[in-house]
């Protein structure tokens, strides 16, 4: 499957010892989803996309997903779906 | 003490990088290629796909497209390379404070004091190496061996993605075997002058008396003879090591031939601003010039001469070097690429001896005015104060923002 790479709003808390924390994200729908939860963050690529920075691994709506951080921008990956 | 010494070498840096950003290209032969306008029009790299068509590094665009047909042309963005080194650099300093880069794309680390902790020098080897393919998407070579020549051959040995450890203990059976050119100090010159004696392999150099290289090579010839036996003890230089200046020099490729020595004078004017400026950041001054001219044939020449007065004026820089054009090029051919260099550098405290015939008040007063200048682009931009004959200078490329420094020499 092809993604492509979608730059999105994030909502964040950022804590008094600066550090910061994804609270929800605007979808490529327009839907605004919360993050119930964050699972992991680390430092990563995205080569699906090409695209590296700090990867939040999260889960909203009940899926897993990634969100990244690149250079203060944030974007996921989103899957190119070709109808035949 | 036996060191424990890492290369590591970003495979296909330029043409990984441009894949990465663009995973639409991964499936083609991809070459990153010099701006054909500005006359730079040869492939800078390349990745793996467009190497198994013979595709090499430094052909033209038209030789490698003959090659290729289907070649993916893509230009280079210097500024994301950078972006990239220095993520790969903070990685390893993760690990040692002895990080040396080698070009953009390489660093020796000195990981002897870490090994306590972290483990064995090929475990870091393989921890750096996945930690540069998780977090930048990239792969590396790492050679791992007890001092830096060998660690770089090792770097090379297997590509992509791979770790070669060359121990004390085996290194005469896994590297002497080797054509000598495939160890760091052995170019096309020098590779030339040891196969003319027999001596093609770095077990040739090894087994060959010192003197010989000593008397063929100079001081280089021992080098190599030492590096050749595993003798190298060159140390790995700290993170915050500034290596002192020897020279400072700039060139270029103009956008057209130059055919007169007008069009050379504006040339070396323009290049010569920006030496003066870096001498002056350095607070270095200039005992010497050289220059190095390229024809249209691609013949290549250098000369170089002492100054009477050490200097870093910009004007007095650009003069030297034009006299000793003017003396020494027949203009057989027009002119393709000039680069003019500052040698010879002392700091500028250092006294010097004026002549009896030298206008000292004049000297003085070119230097105030040098002062004046530097200090008009200090808060106003390097465009703010330019000679007025450079305004008018359509054969000089316009946007060479992006000085890449590279490697230049053997770390002894």
């Amino acid at each position: 499957m092809e993604y492509r790479k979608e730059y999105v709003t994030v909502k964040l808390r950022v804590d008094p010892d600066g550090s910061i924390r994804p609270l929800s994200f605007v979808w490529v729908d327009g839907i605004q989803y919360k993050i119930d939860r964050l699972i992991q963050r680390t430092r990563a690529a995205s080569t699906k996309v090409g695209g590296r920075g700090m990867r939040y691994t999260i889960r909203a709506d009940g899926k897993e997903t990634y969100l990244f951080e690149e250079d203060g921008r944030w974007f996921m990956e989103v899957p190119i779906i070709n109808n035949p | 003490m036996c060191r424990t010494i890492l290369h590591c070498d970003m495979n296909n840096f330029y043409a990984s990088v441009e894949c990465f950003k663009n995973p639409k290209l991964k499936p083609y032969p991809v070459a990153v290629c010099g701006e054909v306008e500005e006359r730079h029009g040869i492939v800078l790299a390349k990745n793996y796909k467009a190497k198994a068509y013979g595709v090499a590094t430094g052909e033209a665009i038209w030789q490698a497209k003959q090659k290729c047909p289907d070649l993916v042309i893509v230009p280079p963005h210097y500024d994301e390379y950078m972006s990239f080194s220095k993520a790969a650099r903070e990685i390893y300093e993760h690990y040692t404070d002895q990080v040396e880069p080698f070009g953009m794309d390489e660093c020796w680390l000195d990981c002897t004091g870490s090994t306590g902790i972290m483990g064995s020098g090929e475990k870091i080897a393989n921890e750096i190496r996945e930690r540069i393919k998780f977090e930048l998407g990239l792969t590396i070579s790492a050679g791992v061996s007890f001092n830096k020549i060998f660690a770089k051959l090792g770097s090379d040995m297997k590509k992509p993605d791979a770790v070669t450890v060359i121990p004390e203990d085996r290194f005469k059976e896994m590297i002497w075997h080797l054509p000598a050119s495939e160890m760091l100090g052995v170019g096309r010159a020098t590779e030339k002058k040891l196969s003319s004696c027999g001596i093609r392999t770095i077990g040739d150099i090894a087994n060959w008396p010192v003197d010989f290289f000593t008397r063929r090579l100079g001081k280089c010839g021992t080098d190599l003879w030492r590096f050749a036996n595993g003798l190298d003890n060159s140390q790995v230089m700290t993170r915050d090591t500034e290596v002192p200046e020897k020279t400072v020099g700039h060139g270029i490729t103009t956008l057209q031939d130059l055919e007169s020595p007008a069009e050379v004078w504006k040339v070396m004017l323009a290049l010569s601003q920006d030496i003066g400026h870096r001498l002056y950041l350095f607070n270095r001054k200039a005992t010497g010039i050289a220059i190095d001219v390229r024809d249209n044939q691609l013949y290549f020449k250098q000369w170089q001469r002492s100054i009477s007065l050490p200097t870093q004026s910009p004007s007095w820089i650009a003069k030297e070097a034009f006299a000793l054009f003017c003396e020494r090029y027949d203009w057989k051919h027009p002119i393709r690429s000039i680069t003019v260099r500052a040698i010879g550098l002392t700091s500028m405290d250092t006294p010097s001896q004026l002549s009896v015939f030298v206008d000292a008040e004049r000297i003085a007063r070119s230097e105030k005015l040098d002062a004046c200048i530097e200090d008009i682009r200090r808060r106003y931009g390097k465009a703010s104060i330019i000679n007025a004959c450079l305004l008018d200078n359509p054969k000089m490329p316009q946007h060479h923002e992006n000085k890449v420094i590279m490697p230049t020499g053997i770390p002894i």
